[in-house]
């Protein structure tokens, strides 16, 4: 994929954008992007509309002052937008904050390693591919624990279904996942 | 410098990314994460699939009005301060339980001395110093207990555990932490019960200790 094109679609290059240059417009784009996906996930987690759109304003507020902590090769910039939502979320729901543990840094002068953060994308490929492949069944089970699992949960009370039932559920998509990322992997 | 062997199980790691353990053990769960690589990268990958759930979510429609707030936001609100960094052997999470502050021991007896960190309705988290070779007294506990190696080591029925490594006690675990003779060895516990001691300490007197 050319480099220009990558820059116009791919949100951690925007959030790059943002953690290297400040770049407004960047942000703008990754507020387009992730603004109405945070709503949806921050409502499938119980809030409202108009208290949804006021985390969404405080997630993407992190997201503009902790860019720099943003390490490519370790997450792309869903997997770390999506962690800081749901710990702002889960903050709302207890009592203490939850403690978070340090924040790592590169060594001071490393360059960034290319090769990585590419594979690191291609596994993300990979994985929404795997995604794509799952039945609704398994999607659903992700669903709920990725958007819905929150301290002090209905989720027993919701399904019906005791707790170990849930997580082993979610073991077997997690499971299942992986195995298909496997298959997918072999040449 | 050995390698981490006893890790966070997956029943505590997903509790913890998802907020459902109690503070004292969040803490401890947040602190291996501070020291071990092996168990930050299966959190992280955890979130790499949150992310690319998040990718696949129906979005919602967000107001008219959100985009101008958000970008007058960026320039009203000022940066959150630094949370409290890492010192010593202590990580970020420790430190901020700390208050920012060194701890400051007192003497439990036998040469052992203990920071309380926090002790109410979610349990209690402390910082334990032993001496080197000392054994803790025998105790069995109500519930759950964390114990977290920041320094040195220590050896029991389930065997040795060194910087970073993680031991998780249920209540059927009747165990006597003997230091390493390597140096003193520095700890951090959570329970969510208070522990009973078989020695040493009477129980009657426990709640004087609260230990
Ligand atoms: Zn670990």
């Amino acid at each position: 994929m050319p480099a220009e094109t990558a820059s116009h679609t791919d949100p951690t290059l925007w959030l790059l954008a943002v953690r290297d240059h400040r770049d407004r417009a960047a942000f703008l784009m990754l507020f387009e992007h992730f603004a109405p996906r945070l709503k949806a996930m921050l409502m499938r987690g119980g809030l409202r509309d108009g208290s949804a759109e006021d985390v969404v304003q405080d997630v993407m507020l992190v997201v503009w002052h902790k860019a720099a902590q943003f390490d490519p090769h370790r997450a792309d910039a869903s997997a770390w937008i999506y962690r800081i939502a749901r710990n702002r979320r889960i903050d709302l729901a207890r009592r203490k904050p939850l403690p978070e543990p340090d924040a790592l840094a590169e060594p001071e002068g490393s360059e960034p390693d290319a090769a990585h953060v590419l594979a690191l994308g291609q596994e993300a490929a990979l994985l929404r591919r795997a995604l794509d492949a799952i039945s609704p069944d398994q999607a659903r089970v992700l669903e709920q624990a990725y958007f819905e699992d929150l301290p002090h949960s209905r989720i027993s009370e919701m399904s019906g279904l005791p707790l170990g039932t849930i997580k082993s559920r979610i073991r077997l998509g997690l499971d299942r996942l992986r195995r298909h990322l496997n298959d997918l992997r072999q040449p | 410098m050995t390698a981490i062997t006893h890790h966070l199980s997956d029943a505590l790691l997903d509790g913890y990314v998802t907020g459902c353990l109690a503070q004292p053990f969040a803490v401890v769960a947040a602190a291996h994460l501070s020291l071990c690589d092996a168990c930050r990268a299966r959190a992280e990958t955890a979130d790499m699939l949150g992310g690319a759930m998040l990718d696949r979510i129906a979005p919602a429609d967000v107001s008219q009005g959100g985009r101008d707030r958000m970008m007058a936001a960026l320039d009203l609100a000022p940066p959150p301060p630094q949370p409290i960094a890492a010192s010593g052997i202590f990580p970020a999470p420790v430190m901020q339980a700390l208050g920012g502050r060194p701890p400051k021991w007192r003497m439990l007896g036998g040469g052992i001395r203990q920071v309380i960190l926090s002790a109410d309705v979610d349990g209690s988290l402390r910082l334990l110093y032993i001496p080197p070779g000392r054994a803790v007294p025998e105790h069995s506990h109500g519930g759950l207990e964390l114990t977290l190696v920041l320094q040195g080591s220590f050896a029991d029925s389930e065997g040795r555990f060194g910087p970073g490594d993680l031991e998780i006690a249920d209540d059927d675990v009747d165990h006597q932490p003997t230091a390493g003779v390597e140096g003193p060895c520095i700890c951090l516990a959570a329970t969510d019960a208070p522990l009973r001691f078989r020695a040493m300490i009477p129980r009657l007197l426990q709640p004087l200790f609260r230990i």
